[in-house]
């Protein structure tokens, strides 16, 4: 394993695990997060995993206690890639069952307006954009951006769109859009300038439950298909 | 409880930030000035996460409807108690039916006021903190606005001898000040004549030599569209020697970015949990509540700091507010 840790100044650090995005990478910073919810080190505040890197908060002033009982003279930050490299160097059981959540997407009409457009703009008709967006094999690498935001990758480029030129000052929650190369969907209300193909019922956000986000990193997604009838019938189960 | 009669420029309920959701991508949040917002509650005998009102510049004007025991700590945006001013950095007493209202800003951007007992507001994913653009946390996921209703808790034991001290408050008069206050080593940072400390950030190599010198020669605007997630420095627009895209990763409160225009964004509590912006900078701990304290308009500039060096001073600093907190408990048994 190639991985080198770096400072992300004086209270948090960096395992990196490489520089490309591939789900190889990606699993390595799971593992890695997985090894540590184990564990749940007393001097770790959390962690955020990304693409190919795994940062980690710690608690300067707790490790300085901790040092103060040995006697060497250690930056709390040494003190933290120590025990990381130790962590990362056990075998772990861990064994991640493969989630794969389902998302039902009403495509095309009023809540995909840009349907029209990211099927016009890689000459297909409609259905075979939506055909192929179905068809993807979908990998949530990392949750960043917005509360619940999924960084999907596995989209096919052949449905790929360039983001609008002038961006929606609003995009409801729920929708599914387009942005070069990714697909992804919005989890709460915000301004943005993907092309919008369709809009889910679900919640992917909610702050009120433990688990606040649908998806985390690792997760496999599927979009199925669904009319204006059931996503209704959808939203108004799940309120 | 306390009633809010005017707004002010933004009016939010703040902690210490609401961790162990970034993985979720759920922002931290939290008090922009950490510093301010713990010494308030010190002062008070507070947790130091106990939720404070941080106030922005122009303040909000404030009827108490019981007694309480209160303080004011930040930047000096002119306290006063129903027209008398009042002073920061103290605990003070003030009686039900008292007003207060800040007048014209002297000295930095954010004051902090914290109760005894602290606000009570639903907590959100264990926090009280206001996370604006997701309306969530806080009071209401909002900005107080004029009409809102504050409660705020009891303190399960009191600073008894503060108390019977300040409670004899003259019948004419509103409000009675602590007789000692927090000493300028750790009040004098609201003023910006220093250069905030910066240590390098991970792509600091990638960036043109003439770029590294500017950013440290400076100085950089903060510009008017800066806000709670961040500060756009406008100054030498900032290059790489070659053209690069970054795989996002994790930033920080302090994080310094340099989006393809060139102009820096410096980050800050309300920051994304992610970015994609190469990182010229970070910076100290120790140096956020200055950052914090500055305003848009303001000029900036930045000094090298090794990473060991600010995590040295850092600690440094954490031993002597651990001093001053025994130092306000002794005053407040």
């Amino acid at each position: 394993m190639n991985i080198s840790i770096h400072p992300l100044g004086d209270q948090a650090l960096l395992i990196d695990f490489g520089e490309s995005i591939n789900e190889e990478t990606n699993q390595q910073v799971r593992q890695a997060a997985a090894k540590l919810d184990e564990q749940k080190p007393k001097w770790m505040i959390e962690y955020i995993p990304a693409f190919s890197t795994l940062t980690i908060l710690y608690n300067p002033f707790y490790i300085a206690k901790q040092i103060q009982i040995s006697p060497k003279e250690i930056l709390p930050y040494e003190w933290a890639r120590t025990e990381v490299l130790t962590l990362l160097s056990q075998s772990s059981s861990y064994y991640s069952e493969e989630r794969t959540i389902e998302i039902p997407v009403c495509y095309g009409g009023e809540w995909g307006p840009d349907l029209s457009f990211v099927a016009s703009h890689n000459s297909m008709s409609e259905e075979e954009v939506i055909d192929t967006h179905m068809k993807g094999n979908y990998l949530v690498y990392m949750i960043g951006f917005a509360p619940g935001f999924p960084y999907i990758g596995g989209m096919d480029k052949k449905i790929a769109a360039p983001r609008r030129d002038d961006p929606r000052l609003s995009i409801p929650s729920g929708s599914v859009g387009i942005a070069g190369e990714q697909t992804g969907v919005y989890p709460i209300e915000t301004p943005g300038g993907w092309q919008l193909i369709g809009r889910t019922p679900l919640k992917l956000f909610e702050p009120d439950k433990d688990e606040p986000s649908l998806l985390q990193a690792g997760d496999r997604i599927r979009f199925t298909r669904i009319d204006k009838a059931e996503y209704d019938q959808l939203k108004e189960g799940g309120q | 409880m306390i009633s809010v009669l005017k707004s002010g420029l933004m009016t939010t309920i703040q902690d210490t930030g609401r961790y162990g959701y970034q993985k979720d991508g759920v922002i931290v949040s939290g008090a922009m000035d950490p510093l301010a917002h713990r010494i308030a509650n010190l002062l008070l005998g507070n947790s130091a996460d106990a939720a404070t009102m941080e106030i922005t510049l122009m303040g909000p004007v404030l009827e108490f409807q019981e007694d309480a025991f209160i303080a004011i700590c930040g930047g000096n945006l002119t306290p006063m108690i129903d027209g008398d001013s009042v002073s920061m950095w103290k605990p003070l007493y003030i009686k039900k039916g008292s007003e207060l209202r800040f007048g014209q800003p002297k000295k930095g951007f954010r004051t902090y006021l914290s109760i005894a007992g602290g606000f009570q507001v639903r907590k959100v994913m264990g926090s009280s903190s206001t996370y604006l653009r997701a309306n969530m946390g806080g009071f209401d996921g909002r900005t107080l606005e004029k009409g809102d209703q504050l409660r705020f808790g009891h303190l399960d034991s009191q600073p008894q001898h503060l108390k019977e001290q300040l409670k004899t408050v003259d019948k004419a008069l509103s409000f009675k000040e602590a007789s000692w206050f927090v000493g300028p080593e750790f009040t004098n940072y609201t003023k910006n004549d220093q250069p905030i400390r910066v240590m390098p950030g991970r792509e600091f190599d990638l960036f043109t030599e003439q770029s590294k010198e500017d950013f440290f020669n400076g100085p950089f605007q903060i510009d008017s569209k800066s806000d709670r997630m961040g500060y756009r420095l406008n100054g030498t627009a900032l290059n790489l020697e070659n053209k690069k895209d970054i795989v996002s990763e994790a930033v920080t409160f302090g994080t310094i970015q340099v989006p393809p225009d060139g102009n820096p964004i410096l980050l800050l509590a309300d920051h994304q949990t992610t970015g994609g912006y190469p990182k010229i900078g970070q910076v100290a701990s120790i140096d956020l509540p200055r950052i914090a304290q500055m305003r848009p308009g303001e000029s900036v500039s930045f000094s090298p700091i090794t990473h060991e060096e600010a995590q040295r001073l850092l600690l440094e600093k954490e031993k002597n507010l651990k001093q001053l907190q025994r130092g306000i408990e002794t005053k407040l048994r």
